[in-house]
């Protein structure tokens, strides 16, 4: 497979736009990701790009110009920004094209995402007596990953505070005021162990990246930071995942370890290189499991880790830079995280490699030496 | 309780002692609910334990969307309800509902047993509850 690089990216900020519909903020985003290039929307070859709830991706032609380009629809549930964009890159990395654009955009209803039982393929009953819900199943995975491994609320509270201090940094994002650990805790209790302030609100906004073959950056001359890998895994046998009324007394695997494990393969490195991650925290516990996941430490080591706040901007691993989801509010197309690597976020970090649970991808500046992107204002 | 229909047809058994029906595939396995359709090919029905241990719990604290179809009307109309996962050794760990019991209450690992509870007006759901005994 050939080498793919970023040489552009776009991103319209999260939060509530009430001027703009969910796929104008996507075309919002593709048209800065242009300019971020230097290319015109007729230069690209083909794009990838969905969202849950604002319509047909593609649909974007209409305004960006009828270049008759293959533009592919990804729906992917909140693996649809990261599906778009591994698709775009194995476009690329196949040579079958040498322009590629991924774009992911939405714009959610207020409130917890609601979920039809058939289209899931589960009985009426688990929606009707309200145990279909994905806050749930949040708060039930990590009440036990806390029992198990010994993680406090005071941990669970450690990690929003970080992602809200972070996000009063970040311009992109929608929630920008810090909220302190008290008010955290302290906060009404949506599924136990989690509070309101643990979990992130459906949101709106819209990411777009523009990816390029390595004769094609050389040949404009631009800037790229080289996808050092993509790696997706759907579920292993006996896994707990989201809407099981269900689940085997067999211990099961994890789609997140293989899938980080299948990337740090892909990239030749390992968690101990990582300088910088961007994991799915939709709410507080996803990230201190995802910590685990991708192996950044053991089972429980989360509890010291966050205490020491070497999660935080100026620690050994920041996490979620930008404040996450928990700051920036969920879309269900997240490509936000491979955004931060080209934009000009955060300020005073070094970026160099990250992980990514949705996106499961891993990054690495361009080989060039001098090519990576100028980070910070 | 026996004025009130269960929520679905065929989730639990019709017996002095209810157990909730899962099913057996080719390969030893169980599930829980029993498969419909082509999924249920070769899926024999398997009464389910009425004792486990909590693997796992929650509290729900709003009103949940559509299909939710629980008692009240509006978001604030709602009681709240306590819900978990309970480990039928040997069998599958299935959800419920959790009931008799504060969420103070539950420990990793404490025996539960299966009942039926009122789900509104005129229907039953199953839970568990922790052990009378325990």
């Amino acid at each position: 497979m050939n080498p793919v690089y970023i040489i552009g990216a776009g991103i319209h900020p999260f939060g509530r736009t009430e001027a703009r519909s969910g796929r104008e903020q996507g075309v919002y985003a593709v048209r800065q990701a242009l300019a971020d290039s230097g290319l015109e929307w007729s230069d690209l070859q083909c794009a990838y790009g969905g969202s849950a709830a604002s319509g047909s991706a593609d649909i974007m032609v209409n305004e960006l110009g009828l270049t008759s380009l293959p533009f592919i629809n990804v729906s992917n549930g909140c693996a649809t920004g990261g599906s778009a964009l591994a698709s775009a890159q194995w476009a690329v990395a196949s040579g079958a094209f040498d322009l590629a654009l991924a774009v992911g955009f939405d714009k959610h209803d207020r409130g917890a995402f609601n979920a039809s039982p058939r289209a899931y393929g589960l009985p009426d009953w688990y929606g009707q007596t309200g145990m279909m819900l994905t806050t749930q199943f949040f708060a039930l995975k990590i009440q036990r990953y806390m029992q198990l491994h010994g993680i406090t609320k005071r941990t669970l509270g450690l990690v929003a505070e970080k992602a809200f201090s972070n996000g009063a940094k970040a311009d992109h994002a929608w929630r920008r005021n810090e909220v302190d650990l008290d008010t955290i805790l302290n906060s009404p209790v949506i599924n136990d162990p989690l509070t309101k302030y643990m979990f992130c609100s459906p949101g709106e906004g819209g990411v777009a990246l523009i990816l390029a073959s390595e004769r094609k950056m050389r040949e404009l001359g631009a800037d790229g930071v080289r996808i050092a890998a993509v790696a997706i895994k759907s579920r292993p046998p006996n896994s707990f995942e989201v809407f099981q009324p269900a689940i085997s007394v067999k211990e099961g695997g994890k789609p997140t370890v293989l899938a980080s494990k299948a990337a740090y393969e892909i990239a030749g490195i390992g968690p101990e290189d990582i300088d910088v991650a961007q994991l799915q925290d939709t709410e507080s516990g996803a990230e201190i499991m995802h910590m685990a996941e991708n192996g950044f430490c053991a089972d429980g080591e989360q509890e010291e880790w966050l205490a020491e706040g070497r999660t935080k901007l100026d620690g050994k691993l920041p996490v979620n830079t930008d404040g996450g989801c928990l700051a920036c509010g969920r879309l269900q197309p997240r490509l936000r995280s491979p955004w931060l690597v080209r934009g000009s976020h955060p300020p005073a970090i070094k970026v160099r490699t990250w992980g990514a649970w949705r996106a499961r991808s891993l990054w690495s500046r361009a080989g060039r030496k001098g090519s990576a992107p100028q980070l910070g204002a | 309780m026996t004025a009130l229909a269960p929520i679905a047809e065929n989730l639990w058994t019709d017996e002095a002692k209810p157990r909730l029906i899962g099913g057996r595939l080719p390969s030893g396995e169980i599930v829980f609910p029993m498969p419909t359709g082509d999924a249920a090919t070769g899926v024999e029905p398997y009464p389910l334990s009425r004792r486990g241990t909590l693997w796992s719990w929650t509290s729900q604290s709003f009103r949940p969307k559509s299909p939710y179809e629980g008692p009240g009307e509006g978001p604030h109309d709602f009681n709240p309800f306590l819900l978990g996962y309970v480990e039928l050794p040997g069998e599958v760990i299935v959800e419920t509902y959790i009931v008799d019991a504060e969420l103070s209450d539950l420990k990793l690992g404490m025996p539960m047993e299966f009942t039926l509870a009122p789900f509104d007006a005129t229907r039953a759901t199953f839970a568990f509850r922790p052990e009378k005994s325990a």
